[in-house]
């Protein structure tokens, strides 16, 4: 491995910006897509995760011509090293995982669009840093031509599929799956952004919202007044006069319509860069014809060579929620054959033994922080100082140039002991980057960690108030006495040891659930397998293959011959979950196998029972032997059926009981299903006619390959909207189905021999498995996550995780990659031997509790119920997570949020306002 | 005579994980905003409760903010 030298020392930059503050060097800022400027030396982003500096050698003035070294003589801590080197590196490692993302499709390449000659044609990504408060216009909507003058922009088109689904301009066939969604989104916030009426139109080939509530969004997007044009655009004219922009598109009667715009936004697709390419060159891994890295759909994370996997959209295009879980997948796949090193190479902190402090009175240690001049060059410091010895309790002052610095830290624990502290405030930076630090020093001094507390005089004071020293020092002096007045009330907070069941629970025998059942007993750990039914295999065992060909019949029985195989596994069918008792480390749960029952104890539990074929009560289903769903069709294909030999006409209805009132979702995964079973058809007998009356195509992805043969192989593609849904009629032993044609502009009858429906995917939520396990279930009947995009297979309870067809309707390689997910978030349980549990958590206070039961209530993590034997409320410490919503809903404040009690509190707010 | 511009004392509630987050993130990015507020850092803002709110007026507080 090559490093590059960053000329800054990580562990002296304490990222104070006085560098690039003084910097003569500006240069285009990459992040905000070169739409503003920063320095020569620089932080990438300002959340950038470690925040420290980096010199940027290609234009810094020193390394290029020997002279300037401004920074270097700025810098309060002696951070810039202009003699930094590369460094070569070899690590050993059993796995390697990739994820070096996609580069956005440069519109430079086109020469229709006037990309780089109208200030005001820009990129997605280039609106997308618009619309950012740490953009180049701070948030502010602006048109790029008349940013300085702030002029607003009133009309504003979307221009999709620009770099994708085009071989003809770009040579990318492949849909790149988020640009439709990240365009009604982008549309949606610039209208939030926007003070009048801000027209706002789509251009679209087929809107791809086929994401987890993200057709609600669109739906919600169209009501609320923005324009979506099925209309490929031709062209857009660069200004002739002020800075209009002229957009001439076919409208999809064929009229050539012509409208002008102040901004024109172009939906850029995604595309693998070149040094990608040549990562996976070197090191041996086979990408496909778009360079992405080739996967199979039963193992979507791991590249062709063994032991390199893969994630994110180096593997196709794909959007947050599904790279999030393709990277914990990865991990599990990664660490596969790892397990038995597990704990190999880990260390163990010994600390002193706490001292303990009840019946001391309060001795306040007090630590301001100059920040080099970050604090000092605003606060007063030595003044916040000399008011801090002034506080009640408070027996130490000291000022620092840098508290953070380690040996400040060691000095600190030093103090900690010599003046006998047992509180210790900093007034410094922030608690969310340093909290940590100060009190890993306090445990080394043998004081509890707890009893701690920082007063934010640079963050939240010298660097937002600079220009007022005044009233910056007197916000210093008043955080300062908040902070002391709540460390005097400060208790040391402990945290106990629960054991950990090794054991893992799954529910539901379909391809997710014996795919997450491999993963764990893969990674070491005992595994019971819940089934409903006789047998294993769920909805795999009716489908043929995947979209890429892949026979799914023969992967599953390897599936479950690996589980039957595997001693750590243990299968139970025909059976069903009765009770659910425990929580994370300790579930106790009854099964029920025909008339016995026996209790598992296990540690987590991972949830992947499946959904439903809609049953269709529209278009003469269950009424007409010719109309079939598209999974019956699978079955007629697999047996090579008489009646689809000598079929001559078949007609495929798309959307059946999806996207509509009773279901406003996509069931996602019919469109790529159907074309698969019109190229079946094809196959067999080329001479077949097929009519596929859709909505929108939604071959999201690199299906769209399968969508362009179909094109190929003659189907026939006629679009209908959902007001004017096509009839069906029966007509002997067929039936006519009639729609309209947009070209001809005419209805078109069709004698059928066979009618196939998209039947849409339905939740089973029936089932009553969520309220065993006390996770919630969206409007839609899906598991709800803890969170879409970041936590797309946790629930907010811990312990407890999701996969496959359960969470949302999902093809095969995703629901694998969910599956192996769940695996992974869950083996983070499974590899410890105990729980910690305490901390800031809450306690219910039995002689102030009425056992009203409000806070369990609003517990959004279930962790309060009411004592069977006292009957009042308690709160398990394994689950809480220390919001303290409990503490305000209780109407006489028995709960107590520890480290944050209402006492505490309300000293704070005393003393913000005594001053 | 003018009397003394009113100068405001806000406190604001600040949930750790979003607002108390977004207050460091505006200092970072060095934008200004007036001295009147003081911030205490609540894990949640579902924490905070009438009493909070109506302590800090009662202690002379002329708005409270709560972000979360």
């Amino acid at each position: 491995m090559r490093q590059h030298p960053r000329y800054v020392d990580m562990d002296k930059c304490i990222a104070c910006g006085q560098c690039a503050a003084k910097c003569p060097k500006k240069v285009d800022d990459e992040y905000n897509a070169g739409l503003n400027k920063r320095k020569a030396i620089y932080v990438p982003y300002s959340q950038a995760v470690p925040l420290k500096y980096a010199i940027d050698p290609r234009y810094c003035i020193y390394l290029q011509k020997g002279r300037c070294g401004v920074c270097a003589k700025v810098c309060p801590s002696g951070a810039i090293n202009f003699e930094d080197t590369e460094k070569m590196r070899t690590i050993e490692v059993g796995s390697v995982i990739l994820a070096p993302g996609f580069r956005s499709f440069d519109p430079g390449r086109l020469d229709t669009y006037s990309y780089g000659q109208a200030p005001n044609v820009i990129t997605a990504v280039e609106f997308e840093r618009i619309l950012s408060a740490t953009g180049p216009f701070g948030g502010h909507l602006v048109k790029p031509s008349a940013a300085k003058a702030g002029t607003a922009p009133k009309k504003i088109a979307w221009i999709q599929c620009v770099g994708s689904r085009d071989i003809n301009r770009c040579d990318h066939g492949y849909c790149s799956s988020v640009c439709c969604m990240y365009a009604v989104k982008q549309a949606v916030m610039a209208r939030d952004h926007s003070s009048g009426d801000l027209e706002c139109a789509i251009f679209y080939m087929d809107m791809r919202t086929q994401g987890k509530d993200f057709d609600r969004y669109l739906e919600n997007a169209k009501k609320s007044g923005i324009r979506f044009e099925r209309a490929r655009v031709h062209s857009v004219a660069p200004p002739q006069h002020g800075d209009d922009l002229t957009l001439r598109y076919a409208r999809q009667n064929g009229d050539i319509a012509e409208e002008t715009f102040d901004i024109v936004v172009l939906s850029t697709g995604l595309e693998i860069a070149p040094e990608s390419v040549a990562l996976a060159e070197k090191l041996g891994v086979p990408l496909n014809s778009d360079h992405f890295a080739a996967t199979d759909s039963f193992a979507p994370v791991a590249t062709g060579k063994p032991g390199i996997f893969a994630c994110g959209a180096f593997t196709g295009p794909k959007d947050i929620p599904h790279s999030v879980m393709e990277a914990s997948a990865a991990a599990a796949a990664a660490t596969e054959s790892l397990s038995v090193a597990r704990h190999s190479q880990t260390h163990t902190l010994v600390l002193p033994k706490e001292t303990d402090v009840s019946g001391q009175a309060p001795r306040i240690g007090v630590f301001v922080c100059n920040c080099g001049i970050n604090i000092g060059g605003v606060v007063r410091v030595p003044e916040v100082a000399e008011y801090a010895r002034t506080l009640p309790n408070v027996t130490y002052v000291e000022e620092n140039l840098f508290t953070c610095s380690q040996d400040t830290q060691d000095k600190m624990a030093e103090v900690i002991a010599r003046e006998k502290l047992n509180r210790v405030v900093v007034a410094a930076c922030t608690p969310r980057t340093h909290e940590p630090l100060f009190q890993a020093t306090l445990a080394s001094a043998g004081l509890n960690r707890y009893l701690f507390e920082m007063a934010n005089i640079r963050n939240q004071d010298s660097w937002v108030h600079a220009n007022d020293p005044d009233a910056a020092t007197r916000k210093a002096k008043d955080l300062v006495a908040m902070a002391v007045a709540k460390a005097a009330l400060l208790t040391p907070l402990t945290q106990t040891e629960l054991p950990m069941s090794r054991n893992a629970l799954v529910v539901g025998g379909g391809i997710a659930g014996l795919t997450a059942a491999r993963a764990l007993a893969r990674q070491g750990f005992p595994v019971h397998l819940v089934e409903k039914s006789d047998v294993l295999g769920g909805h795999g065992r009716r489908l043929r293959a995947t979209w890429r060909g892949e026979p799914v019949g023969e992967r599953l029985a390897g599936l479950i011959a690996d589980l039957e195989a595997d001693p750590l596994v243990h299968i139970h069918t025909n059976t069903a979950v009765t009770e659910v008792d425990g929580f994370v480390g300790n579930f106790k749960t009854r099964i029920s196998t025909g008339g016995g029952s026996e209790t598992i104890d296990h540690g987590v539990a991972i949830l992947a029972t499946g959904a439903k074929e809609y049953k269709p009560k529209e278009y003469l289903y269950g009424q007409h032997p010719a109309v079939v769903t598209q999974t019956e069709l699978d079955d007629l294909i697999g047996a090579g059926d008489e009646r689809l030999a000598g079929a001559t006409d078949v007609v495929f209805i798309q959307c059946v009981g999806s996207r509509n009132a009773e279901r406003p979702y996509c069931s996602k995964v019919c469109c790529t299903h159907a074309l698969r079973n019109a190229l079946a058809i094809k196959a067999a007998s080329p001479e077949t006619n097929i009519y596929v009356i859709y909505r929108d195509m939604r071959t999201y992805g690199l299906r769209e390959e399968i969508f362009r043969e179909a094109r190929a192989q003659g189907v026939m593609f006629f679009q209908y909207d959902p007001e004017a849904p096509p009839a069906v009629e029966a007509e002997g032993d067929r039936v006519r189905v009639t729609f309209h044609d947009h070209i001809l502009n005419r209805p078109v009858a069709v004698d059928a021999d066979l009618l196939a429906l998209a039947a849409a995917v339905v939740s089973d939520a029936e089932n009553g498995l969520a309220q065993f396990f006390k996770v919630p279930v969206d409007g839609d009947g899906w598991l709800l996550e803890a969170h879409q995009k970041l936590r797309p297979v946790d629930f907010a309870t811990d312990g407890v995780f999701l996969c496959g067809l359960a969470h949302y309707p999902k093809p095969i390689d995703e629901s694998v990659s969910q599956a192996l997910a769940a695996a992974a978030r869950a083996a983070t349980f499974l590899a410890r031997d105990t729980i910690l549990v305490g901390g800031v958590v809450s306690w219910i206070d039995p002689a102030l509790c009425t056992g009203c039961g409000g806070c369990i209530q609003v517990c959004p993590y279930n962790a309060i119920a009411m004592s069977e034997i006292t009957g009042m409320a308690e709160v398990n410490p394994a689950l809480c997570k220390g919001c303290g919503a409990c503490a305000a809903a209780c109407p006489s404040e028995a709960p107590i949020l520890m480290g944050f009690n209402n006492r505490q509190l309300y000293a704070q707010i005393h003393s913000a306002l005594a001053a | 005579m003018n009397p003394e511009p009113f100068e405001p004392k806000i406190v604001a509630f600040f949930c750790n994980w979003c607002t108390y987050g977004a207050a460091d993130l505006a200092g970072v990015s060095r934008l200004s905003y007036p001295p009147n507020i003081r911030a205490i850092r609540v894990m949640c803002s579902a924490t905070v409760s009438p009493h909070h709110v109506l302590k800090a007026f009662q202690e002379g507080a002329d708005g409270v903010l709560v972000g979360g």
